[in-house]
């Protein structure tokens, strides 16, 4: 166990490294000069050349890469071209919107996805099953920034209940909340999906298995078999799904931000794209790229605690 | 064995498709559309860069040509409506359709070249299997839109560089699927034999593994299909990707946003494109998988 949790983590730095070496190498082909965009277009040849070497970017590509490790360490992200803040505080203030949004959602996605997969495992080929995985195939096949349009023309135009955008508070706060459930259900839409599916599989996969059938020929009630014996299996699969749907949640709330104004992580590493502005850029993808790492690597370690015949290789 | 007729195993498999009522519904949408916009000219007058000041905004069919508001009256032959340009929207769908699929199609295909290629690599030589997989790994750590996001930053806003990210995302899912099905075929007697008969390593992977792999291969560029398109719609709706004044499904609903209250048809016609086009896609994966290769079930 011990070995298999020192193996993982191992892994986990490499991917981050190799991460770090994509981000970087990708700000390196980039096209503009870095000097030149901290410099400002006014800036004559000399104060470009003194920048440039400021910045070490007159040195090799490996002592570039070296020093850019370097300051990773220290949590130092660089400074925005732009606004010539430390990058690292401007995603610091952002971060607690785009996490509210992405905890919002997981948490819809959970409360809904989860028991509308088993009810359609159980109601098997029936009315309601078909209603379910219909719903679900829409959910898999709609756009989020498409729905997150149309509930915001539906909610905010027409119907004139809830906000149109922004978000100042957290969700679980009235006005947070209010703000919060058009942008969390357009998010959360695709997740549901793959828990419905997901949860419906698994739960028809153990309800065949031969340890139910003995449950059923022991004469135990039906609510009985479903709640004690066969749910506790048929949520495995979905628990390792918990990791990877968070991660796609937080790369899907960046574009749900967009959509409904959110001054969020997204918001801000758009803004970077639109603005060239490449260190920002750089950075909320690493940043988010770390964080989905670290995340999944939490999910298969709780993983293994809770399914003890998992193998440890 | 001169009665043993060889089938075609891929009109066997087409037969059987068309057995299933919603499948061919499916086929024959994505079809008539793909003849539309491939022949978009034929079916509409106006180019999608044509502008027409005088009737901006304008409502399309549903509204009649006498109402007593001007602005919400009918221009007849702009049957879906103009934009804020006082452009054709029944045009602008069909050229933006264009985009779109074809994005989709070209940034699957590379996916899947480069993919398959990868993937039977490293399913048949286990030297490259580590190096290959854990370059996928990283891929497919990168949430896809995000590595997306990032390609078009370094490299700029143009169709071709959204076709190359939306691609590179693809590269993992076939990687995979593919390395797997290699890793089970290569234990088969039928691959034993070949290679007792002589054959080289490249005839074996390119001839007879990749053949076996074709099913799978079908059913995952399907479904790709599906998430590509949501791709591109979702980088032009962000303004990333596709340039202005070429039309994309998703542009056009960031554009017709703004103009939400007034004229929302605006991002509803191109929103039900985006929708039918995937959903059709995403059933004819789901039954293809079924009639294919049913191992691929989750």
């Amino acid at each position: 166990m011990r070995k298999y949790v020192l193996k993982r983590i191992l892994m986990m730095l490499l991917l981050l490294l190799g991460m770090t070496f994509i981000v970087f190498s990708s700000l390196y082909i980039a096209p503009g000069d870095p000097a030149q965009m901290v410099a400002g277009p006014s800036a004559s040849e000399e104060d470009i050349e003194r920048i440039r070497v400021a910045l070490g970017l007159d040195k090799s590509f490996i002592v570039q890469y070296l020093s850019y490790l370097k300051n990773l360490l220290s949590l130092d992200l660089g400074t925005s071209y732009t606004s010539r803040q430390p990058i690292m505080d401007e995603i610091l203030v952002r971060l607690p919107f785009t996490i509210n949004l992405a905890c919002a959602s997981m948490l819809l996605s959970v409360v809904v996805g989860i028991p509308l997969g088993i009810l359609s495992a159980l109601k098997k080929d029936k009315l309601a099953d078909n209603i379910i995985t219909t719903g679900a195939l829409v959910g898999i096949s709609i756009p989020n920034f498409l729905f997150g349009v149309l509930l915001m023309y539906v909610f905010a135009v027409k119907l004139q209940i809830l906000p149109s955008g922004g978000m100042t508070h957290y969700f679980w706060t009235p006005t947070g909340f209010k703000q919060a459930i058009l942008p969390a259900i357009a998010l959360a839409s695709n997740s549901i999906a793959t828990f419905i599916r997901i949860g419906r599989s698994s739960m028809l996969d153990v309800l065949q298995s031969d340890y139910i059938r003995t449950a059923k020929s022991k004469g135990l009630k039906q609510r009985v078999i479903v709640f004690i014996h066969a749910l506790r299996n048929a949520l495995i699969p979905i628990l390792t799904q918990l990791g990877t749907t968070f991660g796609s949640l937080l790369g899907g709330a960046m574009i749900t931000e967009k959509v409904f104004v959110i001054n969020g992580i997204g918001t801000y590493m758009i803004d970077g794209i639109t603005k060239y502005n490449y260190p920002v850029v750089q950075s909320t993808v690493l940043f988010v790229a770390a964080m989905f790492i670290i995340i999944n690597l939490i999910v298969d370690l709780v993983y293994c605690v809770v399914d003890p015949r998992i193998r440890y290789e | 064995m001169e009665n043993v007729k060889r089938k075609n195993p891929f009109i066997t498999a087409f037969r059987k498709l068309t057995q299933n009522k919603l499948a061919t519904v499916c086929f024959f949408i994505l079809l008539i559309e793909i003849i539309l916009v491939v022949f978009a000219p034929v079916f509409t007058d106006y180019g999608y860069e044509e502008q027409d000041p005088t009737i901006r905004l304008r409502p399309g069919f549903w509204a009649g040509t006498d109402d007593p508001d001007p602005k919400e009256q009918y221009v007849e032959g702009h049957w879906l409506g103009t934009d804020d340009f006082g452009r054709d929207v029944w045009s602008r769908l069909l050229y933006g359709g264009r985009v779109s699929l074809m994005v989709g199609f070209v940034s699957t295909a590379m996916g899947l070249v480069i993919g398959v290629i990868c993937g039977l690599l490293a399913g048949f030589y286990k030297k490259l299997d580590n190096i290959i997989m854990r370059i996928m790994d990283i891929l497919f750590t990168f949430p896809g839109t995000l590595l997306a996001m990032l390609i078009i930053a370094m490299l700029g806003n143009s169709t071709f560089n959204a076709m190359l990210a939306i691609s590179i995302w693809s590269i993992p899912s076939f990687a995979r699927m593919v390395r797997g099905k290699v890793l089970q075929i290569k234990e088969e007697d039928y691959i034993m034999a070949t290679r007792s008969l002589g054959a080289k390593d490249t005839r074996i992977i390119f001839i007879h593994i990749l053949k076996n792999c074709l099913p799978t291969i079908i059913v995952i560029a399907t479904m790709r299909m599906a998430t590509s398109i949501i791709s591109i719609s979702t980088l032009s709706y962000l303004g990333l990707g596709i340039t202005p004044p070429m039309p994309e499904w998703g542009g056009m609903i960031s554009a017709g946003k703004a103009f939400m209250w007034q004229r929302p048809s605006l991002i509803f016609i191109p929103g039900i494109a985006v929708m039918i086009t995937v959903i059709c896609f995403n059933i004819l994966g789901d039954k293809l998988r079924d009639i294919l290769d049913p191992s691929l079930r989750d």
